[in-house]
């Protein structure tokens, strides 16, 4: 009995701290609770949403992306740059920004997978090698004339739906039925479980991760033009500490740090509860420094929590009821 | 013999750093034959078999499958052959559920490319598990399952293979007698169909039950392989060690254990919600109590709840006269209570570290001066209790993960009794352990019953209850349904009591 409520409170702390928040925020703030606020929480946020959803997939099958961010800016960037600089049309420069996306978490899945580095390790790197490549094709300088077609990703709606929100829960749909409904989506569960017995079964490992990583490389990419879209311009330095927000939703979310356990609807939820502090402390004019240690802290609270869950779960796993 | 066997693993060697595991191996498997694999814990039966799976590339050998030379160099391979296996150490994934562990990597294709077939993998599912007598739903997570099911549910998985040759590396070490029934029926009507059985076990009267022939394996060679008709255990055992045993009932003749000895632990009124009900028992200094039951008896829920893993709703525990107050495990242990318990593999052995590493964990503050863990001292202390358990590796620096099955598990054994604890509870302490390493165990419990620990050992098999203790509690339901004196009592009148049946 115990273990059904552990379980059910591990699934719904999620929303128990948003509507905390939210009620928090409406009582102290008058203009929290306003549809046009809600909407905006629900557009600001939609590159945390999309990098989430690649961050769940990695952390299922076990491991982490702490590229995100970089890889984000230098997609946003390498897209823009097609478009300002060599005219390219929108579509098709936003296409090769998320083929990039794809290439650069390639070569994170081959580090780990072949390269047998630690995924910590060899995402790390690329967050900086990202970062550094971002700097050198701006040039440090923001990327900007994009033209309409382009910027319709981030500003542009339709039939008054604005475009991020389609692009993000359209992902969000397609990667929740990949992952629960296809064969891919159990080996990644399967993996982040128990490599080795997923290997024993002839689950094709090394694919699977190949494709987490290709996967959460794309949707940082996908990130990376809506943010530039939605501010006219690719800013060398952004998406900064992106992963931070990616990886806090995820564990918010319920997923766990150890895989296997966890779901894209739970953590997307995760990534609005990232969304609805920064943007209430925003009303509150809480500072941008203080902002990032709070969302520090609650990044230690939500993995705490987890590991509190992991622990009471864990137990009851060998417990057994045999003798 | 004139038939072509389905499998020949001819002169197969396999060495790892430090240990020759396989030396020149034969082994041959007939048709419609349940061959039996023996030999004492780390004799290189698993390594053999993992060869077998491809898990393992073996030195130098060749194995024929149907008299064709052929190449395992994957279990993919070994699955397309048609052997499936049933490894010793469970191969589940704990969150998935029981179908998907079943079906994990050959799921039944659903409509669109890349989905599966949901309600076909469900039903199959539920048809594997009925073939087994298995009351268990295929959406449960395995994690939730108690570990005889979870076993069971690794039998279904290899089951579901329809395969050739069927390896089980140890599948009955955490199964009760109900369950080995089961899967001896269903051995049996696969051997009807043709297919043919590995079977490991270090219960010499299974292998008797179950098997045609016996293969045996000493220090990695070869010792032979027999026919089971006519053979004795006396036989068996020393073909496994080389030497007779000596008599494995250490209990000191005829003493009366309580009459002179104090109290150690006490327990009194001790109940569980729904689980365990009003128990109540003494513990002596210096005595072996032996706790016999069925599954499901309440037994590993007490030890359990002694532990303080689960709290008691109602009642108490007594050390030395001592009302105890715990709150969790480590509690129970600073009170000098220790519990090995019946899941070895859940119990936190460091897989990765070494074994000397692994040994001394529990008391490395002991080992400490300024801070500073003394690693010779505590590599000095593992080979003491390597020694003393005849934990079977090159060194204390070896891995862990490296040890044989039955050997990983001596290492928790050591672990818990560099604690010295006053109560040592035991949850099957010699499941998955070689006949003579079982008698090292037994003589162990012994020495350490006159040094005055109390120790609760808790066993399904009877003739380990009845050998071994001094004094018998039977289980029923959660309760202490009977005491018995083990020099007076049979295995029959255990069973009669444990299951409920009237008294003749
Ligand atoms: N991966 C490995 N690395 C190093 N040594 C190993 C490895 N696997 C097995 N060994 C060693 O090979 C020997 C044979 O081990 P194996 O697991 O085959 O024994 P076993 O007969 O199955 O024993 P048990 O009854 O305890 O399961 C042991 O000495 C073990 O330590
Ligand atoms: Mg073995």
């Amino acid at each position: 009995m115990s273990l059904s409520l552990s379980r059910l409170f591990r699934r719904s702390t999620v929303f128990i701290f948003l509507l905390v928040l939210v009620v928090f925020f409406s009582l102290t703030t008058n203009r929290f609770l306003v549809g046009q606020n809600l909407t905006n929480i629900l557009v600001q946020n939609s590159h945390v949403i999309l990098t989430a959803v690649g961050m769940t997939l990695v952390m299922l099958s076990g491991g982490i992306d702490l590229s995100v961010g970089s890889v984000a800016a230098l997609c946003g960037a390498l897209s823009a740059g097609l478009v300002a600089r060599n005219g390219l049309p929108a579509e098709i420069a936003i296409v090769l920004g998320l083929v990039a996306g794809f290439g650069l978490g390639l070569v994170n899945g081959g580090l780990v997978v072949y390269g047998k580095l630690p995924p910590f390790v060899a995402t790390l790197s690329m967050l900086g090698v990202a970062r550094g490549l971002t700097l050198a094709y701006t040039n440090s300088r923001p990327i900007s004339n994009l033209g309409d077609a382009y910027n319709f990703w981030g500003r542009g709606d339709v039939l008054g739906v604005p475009m991020p929100l389609i692009v993000w829960v359209t992902v969000v749909v397609l990667m929740t039925y990949l992952l629960s409904q296809t064969r891919f989506g159990l080996y990644v569960y399967a993996i982040g479980g128990s490599e080795e017995t997923a290997r024993l079964a002839s689950v094709p490992v090394n694919r699977v991760k190949m494709v987490t990583y290709g996967l959460s490389g794309t949707l940082a990419a996908l990130a990376g033009v809506l943010l530039t879209a939605r501010v006219y311009s690719a800013q060398p330095q952004a998406a900064v500490g992106l992963e931070l927000q990616a990886i806090t939703a995820a564990v918010l979310g319920g997923v766990s740090l150890f895989g296997g356990v966890g779901n894209i609807p739970t953590a997307v939820f995760g990534a609005l509860l990232v969304g609805v502090l920064g943007n209430g402390m925003n009303h509150l004019r809480v500072a941008s420094y203080p902002q990032q240690i709070i969302q520090g802290v609650v990044l230690v609270l939500a993995v705490a929590i987890d590991m509190a869950t992991q622990r009471i779960g864990g137990h009851k796993s060998k417990r057994g009821s045999s003798s | 013999m004139n038939t072509t066997p389905l499998l020949h693993m001819s002169a197969i060697s396999k060495s790892f750093p430090g240990v020759k595991a396989l030396d020149r191996v034969d082994f041959t498997v007939q048709p419609g034959e349940i061959m039996a694999l023996l030999g004492e814990n780390g004799a290189g039966k698993s390594t053999l078999m993992r060869i077998l799976d491809g898990v393992f590339t073996p030195d130098s050998g060749q194995i024929f499958w149907r008299g064709q030379p052929v190449q395992i160099r994957s279990p993919q391979d070994a699955k397309n052959l048609g052997i499936s296996m049933i490894h010793q150490e469970l191969a589940l994934v704990p969150y998935l559920d029981v179908a998907k562990n079943i079906y994990l990597g050959r799921e039944p294709a659903g409509l669109l490319p890349g989905t599966i077939d949901w309600t076909t993998l469900y039903e199959q599912a539920h048809q594997q598990l009925a073939r087994l007598d298995l009351d268990v739903d295929p959406r449960t997570p395995v994690r939730d399952l108690p570990l005889a099911q979870q076993q069971m549910v690794e039998v279904a998985k290899a089951l579901s293979l329809s395969a050739q040759l069927i390896v089980m590396d140890e599948p009955t070490s955490s199964l009760s007698n109900a369950e080995v029934a089961v899967l001896f029926r269903t051995m049996r009507a696969l051997k009807e169909q043709g297919v043919s059985i590995v079977f490991i076990s270090h219960r010499l009267n299974e292998i008797f039950a179950i098997a045609d022939r016996v293969t045996v394996l000493r220090d990695g060679s070869l010792v032979g392989s027999e026919p089971l008709q006519g053979m004795t255990a006396d036989a068996l055992i020393r073909m496994m060690v080389g030497r007779e045993l000596g008599e494995t009932n250490q209990r000191p003749a005829g003493e009366d254990v309580q009459s002179q000895r104090q109290p150690i632990l006490e327990v009194r009124n001790l109940s569980r919600a729904g689980i365990l009900h009003d128990i109540n028992f003494t513990l002596y200094e210096g005595e072996i109590l032996g706790v016999a039951g069925l599954v499901g008896a309440g037994r590993t829920e007490l030890a359990e709840t002694i532990f303080s893993v689960h709290p008691p709703t109602q009642g108490d525990i007594l050390l030395r006269g001592q009302k105890l107050r715990l709150r969790r495990p480590a509690d129970a242990i600073r009170a000098g209570i220790a519990l090995v318990t019946e899941d070895r593999k859940g119990q936190g052995l460091f897989l990765r570290m070494e074994v000397g590493a692994n040994i001394s964990v529990r008391i490395l503050h002991q080992l400490a001066r300024f801070g500073l863990i003394r690693w010779r001292d505590s590599q000095h202390l593992a080979q003491e209790y390597v020694d003393k358990l005849g934990v079977r590796t090159p060194s204390v620096r070896q891995k862990v993960r490296n040890l044989s099955g039955g050997n990983q598990q001596k290492v928790v054994i050591a672990k818990w009794l560099t604690l010295k604890p006053q109560v040592l509870i035991l949850d099957e302490p010699t499941r998955g352990i070689d006949v003579g390493a079982k008698g090292e165990i037994h003589r162990l419990m012994r020495e350490l019953a006159s040094q005055g620990v109390g120790i609760l050992m808790i066993s399904s098999e009877l003739p380990e209850v009845l050998g071994v203790s001094d004094r018998v509690l039977v289980m029923r339901g959660g309760r202490v349904v009977a005491e018995m004196n083990p020099r007076l009592a049979t295995q029959d009148d255990i069973m009669r009591a444990a299951t409920g049946a009237k008294t003749s």
